[in-house]
């Protein structure tokens, strides 16, 4: 089973500084996923303001330069993981959520 | 959460940490059998406390110190098993009290030497494959022993039986817990490599319909491939047995239809293959060539299997350098099978009379007389040079050689189909 995992936030929060020690903890975290064999693919996230957006209505494009009025964000990073089953999938999201910060990760099924 | 939840979260942390904690406990047990034993012990405990208590916030070092002090326990217990217990004792009795300080230094320093370890142990040859099957699923991946019963259709006192005696067999052989030298890797890398792909084969075999297990064991075997690339990451094999099962992993989606019935490679539809594996098998193939592996047995079928996956139409097919890949795989791992993909790609760069002349020399190959891919093989190339009857004979001789229901069927339907057909003239 194959589930994304990615993190929302609320964009009126300042991020932290990043944080040296953080990112080492978490490059070590993600060797540790990828010698377990279970991360296909993962990466960071630009920040909202350099978002843009896409829209298809009516025939016509609207192209959107970011920020947006959203309540919440996808910030920080994203994980493809290939698990056993879903209880599996958040046990690896608890201990990403151990490195990364008090915050909320959403998981769901790919397929 | 509900009581449920808890028990699934509780079972998903002993599987991630179960391999570790075998392997490390393995370094002072110094055998893996009763590093299993131990493992087991303080999986039992977790089971009990951890439902009330919460899940440790480091279980493997609450699981590793739990299982060192039933060691120390039953050492101080047994007399009689006291020569079984005096070398972990010993050790562990020199050992700080501070368990989790030692785990730690363990997981910074050794603990992938210790993994790499327990599965050139798991899969020694002094086992037979079925043995180290069993072991490797048990300890390395971490199943249930009645996961691996159902995963291979038997009884689960038949697979606790065999895990049992695989134990005892490391045991009174004496075999060492630790990775072969320079001189003995290859031919026990070989060992490893071959219980993966066999596991791997056990769940591809699957179709559609089958019990849940058997994707599933495949995708065990792709996740042990991975692990053991990242253990022996100079082991050009290693990397051309992950391609492999990569590249075949895309094409689970594709190869049963929606009765069940197997496609065959060429009639599959290529957009249901699965392109992330397939950059990924692509990625383990370059890195075995790199290391200089174009010429090991797993490295040469990932180049096939990679030949057919940069193919976006069937047509497409590079079929001249499948054909040279095959030579080369016939020299390095010669048999009557690969002499028959090798026909078949020969009939496919060459053209159908080509290939069916190097498959009349197999016909008498005693190895292939109850194959049901020699004849089906023919019949193909039987019909593609108009001789129907020819073919019907051949596919009806397939039809009864195959023990696979939904491939009796396909090949029974072909036999019709050729039935239909009038030869063609001249």
């Amino acid at each position: 089973m194959r589930f994304l995992g990615y993190t929302l936030a609320d964009p009126s929060t300042p991020i932290p500084p990043p944080d040296p020690e953080m990112f080492a903890k978490m490059g070590a975290f993600v060797e540790e996923a990828t010698k377990a064999g279970i991360l296909l693919a993962t990466g960071g996230l630009t920040p909202p303001e350099e978002a843009t957006r896409v829209r298809y209505t009516d025939g016509q494009f609207t192209v959107l330069d970011g920020p947006f009025s959203e309540a919440k964000e996808l910030i920080g990073g994203w994980a493809l993981m290939e698990c056993r089953d879903k209880a599996e999938a958040i046990e690896w999201t608890k201990r990403f959520l151990t490195i990364a910060g008090e915050g909320e990760s959403t998981i769901r099924q790919v397929y | 959460m509900t009581g449920s939840q808890t028990h699934a979260a509780i079972e998903a942390v002993i599987r991630l940490e179960s391999a570790r904690l075998i392997a490390g406990l393995a370094r002072y047990a110094g055998d893996i059998g009763l590093a299993e034993e131990l493992a087991q012990d303080a999986v039992v405990a977790a089971l009990e406390q951890w439902p009330a208590e919460g899940v440790p916030r480091n279980p493997g070092a609450w699981l590793m110190t739990v299982a060192k002090r039933r060691a120390v326990d039953q050492f101080r217990r047994n007399r009689e098993l006291e020569r079984k217990y005096a070398e972990i004792g010993r050790a562990l009795e020199a050992e700080e009290d501070d368990g989790t300080a030692a785990f730690d230094r363990a997981v910074a320093d050794d603990i992938d030497d210790d993994l790499l370890r327990l599965i050139f142990t798991a899969c020694h040859p002094v086992l037979s494959v079925q043995a180290r099957v069993a072991l490797t699923l048990r300890m390395v991946g971490g199943l249930t022993t009645a996961e691996i019963a159902r995963a291979y259709v038997v009884p689960e006192p038949t697979i606790a039986q065999r895990i049992v005696r695989a134990k005892k067999t490391l045991a009174s052989a004496r075999v060492p817990f630790e990775t072969p030298d320079s001189q003995e890797r290859p031919a026990r890398l070989s060992s490893v490599l071959e219980v993966i792909y066999l596991i791997f084969n056990e769940g591809y075999a699957a179709t559609a319909g089958d019990d849940w297990m058997r994707p599933a064991l495949c995708q065990e075997a792709v996740r042990l491939g991975r692990v053991l690339a990242q253990l022996a990451p100079d082991d050009p094999e290693v990397h051309g047995l992950v391609a492999l099962m990569e590249i075949q992993a895309s094409r689970i989606q594709a190869r049963t239809g929606p009765s069940g019935e197997p496609i065959l490679l060429l009639d599959q539809d290529r957009a249901r293959w699965d392109q992330l594996l397939i950059n990924r098998g692509l990625a383990a193939l370059a890195r075995a060539e790199e290391l200089g592996g174009t010429r090991g047995p797993y490295g040469l079928q990932a180049a096939i299997a990679a030949c057919h996956a940069r193919a976006f139409r069937p047509e497409e097919t590079d079929w001249p350098r499948i054909t040279a890949l095959y030579s080369v795989l016939a020299d390095v791992m010669p048999s009557p099978i690969v002499e028959l993909n090798r026909a078949v790609a020969i009939s496919m760069a060459f053209g159908p009379q080509a290939g069916l002349d190097l498959v009349d020399q197999l016909a008498a190959e005693p190895s292939l007389q109850d194959y049901h891919l020699l004849p089906s093989v023919r019949g193909d190339l039987l019909m593609k040079l108009g001789r129907p009857a020819e073919a019907q004979a051949e596919f009806q001789r397939a039809s009864s050689l195959t023990r696979n229901a939904r491939e009796r069927e396909l090949s029974a339907e072909r036999a019709r189909s050729a039935s239909a057909q009038p030869a063609a003239p001249g």
